[in-house]
């Protein structure tokens, strides 16, 4: 099958069951995109799918074929994100670990809301756990790059 | 402080950046790890032109090299133990390089548990970095001839201000090198006016790595030559296996082979649990693997336990007389036959559940570990794979990732060990990889407790007399299988040291038997015992109708140090002259607390409470206030928390902000949701979907944090903010809806669920 990740055309002949983290992570060497709970719980996976967040962990590889991946690698490639902009400025992360998945859910929700209120923040964002509990931050960072994404 | 020992490793660096091709398609795969880290077990400090002591190193250039030798695991103590290095040495924060310490005793203590990072270090950094700047300044008075008294220093630069001369760091870096290393009474440590760094604090170093997907983790962490690992432990602490039929397991596309790993030798301690290892090509193939596996246990005498039963039991003991831990007046018989009010409380088993689960990289080569690991504690690595091998512990190195969440859990390190059994067996590097449900069954649990307290009451409500009982299985369980009483260090962390000025107290435990591991989880005892005695104060508040923080400062009593005499209090393992317990302190941050939230002003009705509590842990002294809004239908929410501490000596205050905001989200998920169940020894739980831990849309809206300026030893901020703030959860949830929280957590509490 075909597919493209971070605007890479790639093929894969392994398991099509094979989730897409496995893939990108594994195989690609893309390990910004984290396994956390393995059951679309926890967000830490999430990608973009032809645009749209996704949780890459529940992803067959099958249902990846001949879509456009983006990785959280791909978000800063050429200057950083306004979201991780603010990220850094809001000084958001402890640990780090789940944020990759916290920034590219926030880029889906932006794109679609670009001024979201705390409601509809806590509504796109409450798939994604940080066990640290920077919520309050990340709240505020959304808010700081409302506006600013394209 | 000056020990350098040459470790030559150089031998690994085949092992980490060789050009061998074995995982599927690695020509896309870059070398992940080449971030900074320590390749040969050297630290680039050791290399450095001018090294002065095991932390600090100046190359010509004007880099400086520090030595991070703690863990990070989100707390920033990466940044912020080397910026004290980098104060006293007056460097450019800029030109300061971080090199991560593999788990090296010549460091010292590096378990990074027991939020005593900066405390411990702190002066050991300000030493080490006044030392390089005392070289530096002798290197620069040797060359333009004049005193040294008459040098002094600027960002990184050396001056002699009567002539106006000049020299950088690092063009004094040889010179200096050629002389001694000062002693320690020779040093200069700068006046607190004169820090730049210290109080101010920074960023962290990781921060653009973290918000691009760059940072490094133990799951990130890949080796040439490597296999994946997923284990199938013994579903009942203790078991083995009966037997194995692995025929299905091995037609797994991508699947090697499976392994057995021994069960441990009791007690546990951090060895591997045992089970069967499906070793594969990638970690999605080595879990379908898994699954595959068919397998049955012998799971041993811990099949009996039950958590329900388990609970009435603790209760039972709770009610039973105990050992003695401390005493005040006549304890013994100062109870009437009226006025006494008691009341029991209940937390469950907890679990850690950092976002990363347990993973490490092991490579045994030529009767030698290198491992790459997210932990807590490297040298507990070198000593458990040191011992499982049966190699000698400098054979062990041990390289600390970042840590996706560590919580105490990543304190143990058998998952590291299991990677290391692997690696020997296989004779090639392998990574074991815990699923979400691996880390919740298989966790050393913050232990289960039962809190019987008992008051009796004068007519204004102030008890004459207090008994307070604690049960619970050790976590001394885990290094000895007969402990089953509390041991004086947990003892101590909120109940041996209950600060209330009352003319008769007891305060006793009761024995319990683990049936599971139990051990170290953020705030750890002190989240069951300040539960127990700020809610029972609380309870006590509101039968006298009295202010509750009023009423707390009156049982907490005049400004004064604790007396321990004759008391075994270890006070976190700090000495007691430098950390005494004073009750003014925690007063201070009571009032700071009840001001900065209005406490005053606020009044709680019906469906809209606010909740007090304060608590000393860790050698901090933190009080909460916390505002919930409960529905009709029951939903709880937290508009607001206001939390003031006092820990002494502030580095980085953005840091300590963060800690105790993440506190109160970390106790949003104990009072909420968090509970461990076991039934027939097997524990109940597997992920987030039955082990919740709290979202963005179930925790505090608004998190305040007061630091009290303070001139005291500087003490600690990971773990002190989550007692407190439970007991004041629960006690805002009774303000607003009449109903007492006793039993942990509410969504089994019948009185919530």
């Amino acid at each position: 099958m075909k597919l493209k990740v971070n605007g890479i055309d790639r093929s894969f002949d392994g398991d099509p069951d094979m989730p897409l983290l496995w893939y990108v992570r594994d195989i690609l060497g893309l390990t910004g995109t984290k396994f956390g709970c393995g059951i679309a719980l926890c967000g830490a996976c999430t990608v973009h799918k032809n645009g749209e967040a996704i949780r890459s962990c529940i992803t067959p590889m099958s249902a990846a074929a001949n879509s456009e991946i983006r990785t959280i690698e791909d978000l800063g490639a050429n200057g950083l994100h306004p979201l991780q902009e603010a990220w850094m400025q809001v000084n958001v992360p402890q640990c780090g670990y789940c944020q990759s998945g916290q920034i590219m859910q926030a880029v889906f929700l932006l794109k679609s809301t670009p001024h979201p209120t705390d409601q509809q923040i806590d509504d796109a964002m409450a798939g994604n756990i940080c066990r640290c509990g920077t919520y309050q931050r990340i709240r505020q960072a959304i808010k700081l790059a409302a506006g600013k994404t394209t | 402080m000056s020990v350098i020992q040459n470790v030559s490793r150089r031998r690994f660096l085949k092992g980490v950046f060789g050009t061998g091709a074995l995982i599927l398609t690695v020509r896309y795969i870059p070398p992940v790890w080449a971030q900074g880290q320590s390749t040969d077990g050297q630290t680039d400090a050791d290399r450095a032109t001018l090294h002065p002591n095991i932390f600090v190193g100046i190359q010509q250039d004007g880099t400086v090299y520090i030595v991070a030798h703690r863990s990070e695991m989100g707390t920033v103590i990466r940044t912020s133990l080397p910026l004290v290095v980098a104060d006293e040495l007056d460097a450019d924060w800029k030109r300061v390089k971080i090199d991560q310490a593999i788990g090296d005793k010549r460091y010292g203590d590096q378990n990074t548990d027991g939020s005593q990072s900066v405390r411990r270090f702190y002066n050991t950094m300000r030493d080490c970095g006044a030392a390089a700047r005392w070289m530096l300044i002798q290197a620069a008075a040797q060359q333009w001839s004049v005193p040294a008294s008459e040098c002094s220093t600027e960002l990184h630069v050396v001056v002699h201000k009567a002539t106006g001369r000049r020299a950088g760091y690092g063009e004094l870096a040889s010179e200096a090198a050629r002389l001694s290393v000062p002693k320690k009474e020779q040093l200069q440590l700068k006046k607190p006016s004169d820090w730049r760094y210290i109080g101010k604090g920074m960023t962290s170093v990781d921060l653009e790595k973290l918000c691009t997907g760059k940072a490094v983790y133990g799951m990130d962490a890949r080796v040439d030559g490597m296999v994946y690992a997923s284990i199938e432990h013994p579903p009942v602490f203790g078991g083995k296996i009966k037997s194995l039929d692995d025929q299905e397991a091995l037609k797994v596309a991508g699947v090697h082979q499976t392994i057995r790993i021994d069960p441990f030798k009791p007690p546990a301690a951090f060895q591997p649990l045992g089970g069967v290892a499906v070793i594969a090509d990638n970690t999605w193939a080595a879990f379908q693997g898994r699954k595959k596996l068919k397998i049955t246990w012998d799971n041993g005498p811990n099949e009996s336990y039950d958590s329900v039963e388990y609970k009435k039991e603790l209760q039972e003991t709770a009610h039973k007389p105990g050992k003695l831990i401390r005493s005040v007046g006549d304890s013994g018989k100062a109870f009437p036959a009226e006025n006494v009010f008691e009341a029991d409380y209940y937390v469950p088993l907890l679990s850690h559940v950092p976002m990363e689960p347990m993973v490490a990289v092991a490579e045994f080569k030529d009767g030698k570990v290198r491992a790459w690991a997210p932990t807590q504690n490297p040298q507990a690595v070198q000593a458990i794979v040191s011992s499982e091998l049966g190699i000698p512990v400098q054979d062990v190195i041990c390289d600390v990732t970042l840590l996706g969440g560590g919580f105490g859990r990543k304190s143990k390190p058998d998952y590291v060990a299991e990677a290391a059994v692997l690696s020997k067996k296989l004779g090639r590097p392998v990574k074991v990889v815990w699923t979400r449900e691996d880390d919740v069954k298989f966790d050393y649990y913050n232990a289960v407790a039962a809190m019987y307290m008992k008051a009796a009451l004068d007519d204004k409500g102030k008890p004459t007399a207090w008994l307070q009982r604690s049960v619970f299985p050790p976590i001394t369980s885990i290094f000895d299988v007969n402990a089953v009483y509390g041991d004086p260090p947990h003892l101590a962390q909120g109940w041996t040291d209950l600060p209330y000025d009352l003319p008769n107290i007891r305060i006793e435990n009761g024995p319990a038997q683990a049936h599971v591991r139990i051990g170290w989880l953020r705030s750890v005892a002190n989240i069951y015992h300040a539960f127990a005695v700020q809610c029972f104060t609380d309870e006590l508040a509101h039968r006298a109708n009295r202010d509750p923080v009023e009423y707390l400062l009156d049982l907490v009593g005049t400004a004064r140090t604790l007396d321990f005499t004759n008391v075994d209090y270890p006070n976190y393992g700090a000495d007691y002259k430098t950390y005494p317990w004073e009750t003014g302190r925690l007063r201070n941050v009571i009032e700071m607390a009840a001001s900065k939230s209005g406490w005053a002003n606020k009044k709680s009705a019906k469906g809209h409470g606010f909740g007090f509590a304060a608590h000393r842990s860790f050698l901090t002294y933190v009080a909460t206030v916390v505002e919930v809004e409960v529905t009709d239908d029951g939903e709880i929410s937290i508009p607001r928390v206001d939390t003031a501490l006092d820990a002494g000596v502030v580095v980085n205050p953005e840091a300590v902000r963060a800690q105790f905001e993440g506190a109160v989200v970390f106790g949003t998920s104990v009072v909420r949701s968090g509970e461990i169940t076991a039934k027939n020894g097997v524990i109940q739980q597997s992920n987030f979907n039955d082990y919740p831990v709290a979202r963005i849309n179930e925790v505090p809206a608004q998190t305040n944090v007061y630091i009290a300026e303070s001139s005291a030893p500087p003490a600690g901020v990971g773990e002190p903010g989550v007692p407190p703030f439970v007991a004041a959860f629960c006690n805002a949830i009774f303000a607003a809806t009449g109903k007492r929280v006793r039993d942990l957590p509410l969504s089994s509490n019948s009185l919530f669920a």
